[in-house]
């Protein structure tokens, strides 16, 4: 197996979502730990979540210690008369010498590399750039030193990405999987009026609303719409408007016309992911616990370390941690998913 | 080595015949502590801190009352059928509340599988979710910490609890 | 800004329809419509894109001939070498305006005159004036900007000499993906969905389980299942200088929806008028405005509410 073995050691990119879980993460094995500031400049503005400038000087500090980066994602896009709040963002980011900030919006990539051409930037898997044109467009315009590949590609146009552009691949590897175009979704504004692409929510609690029946069925709903059910015992998922149960003439019942509720695991996948070129393997869930942080870095930490010694890569079983219990390997594996 | 009972659920027994009065106090105690070695949730709760949550462990014949307020934490015990009107509701067994608390099981894992019902007002439970997540060794360890000459016996409790966890993943 | 000249567009069609009536709509539009460009080009499915290769340059001739400016639209989303293929397609008529929906397009363009469609993402002043030095000249917004974000990027893009264009009628575009949700909806997949999308001339209706219309799904995009209706909000967008307006086509009247518009445009009739005429075209879903009063999308609101 050795000699299949074409590709250098990979970076863990690790989510937190506090303080704590980034020393979790750290502490886990995690070569890099991504995060967000408290408030609309990153994609999970979710309520007691992520950090304080000061708290992110701290946790930059405890991670450089113990020799792992720290990524601060400032991707979303701001609306026309609230750019300040972005800038204040990325003035942050360098104060607190983070390792690299995550971009999305061409305005904020222009203004950062305008303003801090010593700072490293990286392309937000809410740019959406899916093909080498558009990679190629936000590097040569904006210094970009790697991109977060949207998770719609095969582990073979990742390949072919790989040999048509001039900066490093970060891609996916298991947490939620997101159906729609990152960066492009306004379901979530369309029902709440809270927008994904500029307030960094997805699916706001505040719209959230779990009722129970006197059957034990369990209904979910996001502002006024109703967005899935699950009877009595049925695992059931977050009321995310591309994973939820609607009815169409071209279907005799309700059915998941986007996604069924379930979570991205490429566990199976890294070394051909590794083979293709990916530099750079993320777990999502910044807005999950300690306890899942844990849990999956550790297993990553492991199976990426046994993968680089020429051993089978021991998967342990994460699927507990998963959205409706089930997971997929989603676009990666064939086309056959679109 | 805390000797554990023959009936590895007697300590929750215990719980279920044991007398409100007498656990007002370490409810009290346990609500002042925390409030005052992690003053960092209150900045986490924001508005929420002046939100009233009930804590439902489905398997006691009880009910935790929480009201974080930054200026006077309350956490009390009542009876279910006296529950006051509350903004949210965290409803699950008496053990899966506490690993979640403990910091050692995932919510959302919790909540995928049903084990763990939320009703109300949703964003304050994210928010008091993520707030008590961000206490290092968990809430749970931080309170044992501070019962002053009483810690040793939190602390056999609690890893009684823990231990229990250990051996069935899905209590309900 | 207020006496600029404000211009009707007729954006790309967005479905599906057959070959020949797609062609006999736009000569219709050619012959009858006070539009002032029209947006020709597949933007969501290059699968569909050589199904109207027999008609388009007709189309566009006819069009020209009518006194109309021909821009031609890029894909909202590339990543198969098909979809790349074509984007490099369109975006070689070097001699002509092409709409860039995608960064793949702007990559293309950049150095000469361009415009951004609305599946772009121009949120604020910083990516109109980068875009702008990148020879952009006219930018759709987002569908989801707020007003006040409106205003401010009218005032940025008049420095720069660029124009701002809005979507003002027609179902919005939500979310893109990489997955067709047509061809998923009759259990089939993108490679083989033998082009059932043509089924639905304005799109597929989803359903809440509860029996409210909520979506509508066209290929592998996902459409508001409520018709954006800006009329009430006209007068206050001419006033903040938004110089260009978008009809987005359906299988109604556009050549009414666009008589309607322009009359309200030459102020010869006012919003509740033109609201009226756009009100009798039947259209079997509500309109909805939210987006541009910083609500949720699906709503209608009274014009009133706009700061």
């Amino acid at each position: 197996m050795n000699d299949d073995l074409a590709f250098r050691r990979p970076e863990l990119v690790c989510p937190a979502g506090t303080p704590a879980s980034l020393r979790t993460a750290v502490d886990a094995g995690a070569d890099a730990v991504y995060c967000g500031l408290q408030n609309a400049t990153n994609a999970r503005n979710f309520p007691g979540l992520n950090f304080s400038p000061d708290e992110l000087q701290k946790s930059v500090a405890y991670a450089h210690a113990r020799g792992a980066k720290v990524l601060l994602a400032v991707n979303t896009f701001p609306p026309a008369g609230r750019f300040r709040l972005w800038q204040d963002a990325i003035e942050v980011a360098a104060a607190s010498a983070v390792d690299a900030i995550i971009v999305a919006d061409m305005g904020v990539a222009a203004w950062a590399s305008r303003n801090f051409p010593e700072l490293r930037l990286h392309l937000s898997v809410q740019a959406g750039a899916s093909s080498p044109e558009a990679i190629r467009f936000h590097c040569e315009e904006f210094g970009i030193k790697r991109v977060v590949l949207p998770r719609i590609l095969t582990v073979a146009e990742i390949a072919a990405i790989h040999r048509q552009i001039p900066c490093e691949i970060e891609a996916f590897v298991f947490g939620n999987i997101g159906m729609m175009a990152e960066g492009r979704c306004s379901l979530t504004n369309y029902v709440t009026g809270i927008s994904t692409n500029m307030d960094g929510v997805c699916s706001p609690a505040a719209d959230v609303r779990f009722e129970e029946e006197a059957d034990g069925a369990l209904t979910s709903r996001l502002g006024p719409f109703v967005i899935d059910r699950y009877a009595c015992g049925q695992s059931g998922g977050y009321p995310t408007i591309c994973k939820g149960r609607y009815s169409c003439a071209a279907q005799a019942e309700p059915y998941y016309a986007f996604e069924e509720p379930r979570s991205l695991n490429l566990s199976a996948l890294l070394p051909e992911l590794m083979r293709a070129g990916v530099t750079a393997l993320k777990i999502e869930g910044r807005q999950r616990s300690r306890a899942y942080v844990k849990q999956v870095v550790g297993a990553f930490r492991r199976a990426v370390d046994e993968i680089m010694a020429g051993k089978q890569a021991s998967l342990a079983n994460l699927i507990a941690l998963t959205e409706g219990h089930k997971e997929t390997q989603g676009a990666f594996r064939s086309k056959s998913w679109r | 080595m805390l000797a554990l009972p023959a009936d590895r659920l007697s300590l929750v027994s215990l719980l279920r015949y044991f007398p409100l009065p007498l656990l007002q106090p370490i409810l009290s105690l346990i609500g002042t502590q925390v409030a005052r070695s992690q003053p960092e949730i209150f900045l986490r709760l924001g508005p929420h801190a002046q939100k009233t949550f009930i804590i439902d462990p489905t398997d006691l014949p009880f009910v935790l009352l929480l009201k974080p307020r930054p200026d006077a934490p309350a956490l009390s015990a009542c009876r279910r059928a006296e529950a006051p009107p509350s903004h949210a509701r965290i409803a699950g067994t008496f053990l899966n509340l506490f690993r979640l608390i403990d910091g050692s099981l995932d919510g959302d894992a919790l909540f995928f599988s049903r084990d763990l019902r939320v009703t109300g007002d949703t964003e304050a439970v994210v928010a008091l979710r993520n707030a008590l997540d961000d206490i290092d060794g968990g809430l749970v360890q931080a309170v044992t910490g501070s019962f002053g000459p009483l810690s040793p016996i939190a602390a056999m409790t609690v890893s009684h609890f823990r231990s229990l966890g250990g051996r069935s993943s899905h209590e309900r | 800004m207020n006496d600029a000249r404000t211009e009707l567009t007729l954006g790309p069609n967005l479905f599906n329809w057959a070959p020949d009536r797609w062609r006999d709509f736009y000569f219709r539009i050619a012959d009858e419509a006070p539009v002032a460009a029209v947006y020709l080009g597949e933007t969501i499915c290059s699968k569909r894109a050589p199904l109207f290769d027999e008609h388009y340059e007709a189309v566009a001739e006819r069009l020209r001939s009518a006194g109309k400016t021909v821009v031609h639209s890029t894909l909202g989303e590339t990543a198969s070498q098909i979809d790349r293929r074509l984007v490099g397609e369109v975006c070689q008529r070097v001699s002509e305006l092409v709409e860039a929906n995608d960064s793949s397009a702007a990559y293309h363009l950049r150095g000469r005159q361009h415009h951004i469609g609305p599946l772009m993402n121009v949120y604020n002043e910083e990516t109109l004036r980068f875009l702008a030095a990148k020879g952009a000249r006219n930018i759709c917004l987002p569908a989801e900007l707020p007003f006040a974000s409106v205003g401010v990027l009218c005032a940025a893009a008049a420095a720069e000499g660029v124009t701002i264009e809005l979507q003002v009628f027609g179902r919005q575009s939500l979310a893109l993906s990489a997955r067709c949700y047509h061809a998923r909806a009759h259990g089939r997949t993108k490679d083989t969905c033998r082009f059932i999308c043509d089924r639905d001339a304005d799109g597929l209706t989803l359903t809440t389980l509860d029996g409210k219309p909520f979506l509508v799904v066209n290929g592998i995009q996902t459409l508001s299942y409520e018709y954006a209706n800006l009329v009430q909000e006209v007068p206050a967008l001419k006033a903040a200088g938004v110089a260009r307006y978008r009809l987005s086509p359906h299988s109604c009247d556009m050549v009414q929806v666009a008589s309607a518009f322009r009359d309200l445009l030459d102020e010869e009739i006012a919003p509740p008028e033109a609201l009226a005429r756009l009100e009798a075209l039947q259209l079997g879903a509500p309109f909805a405005n939210g987006f541009l009063h910083g609500q949720p999308g699906h709503r209608w609101t009274s014009a009133e509410s706009l700061i």
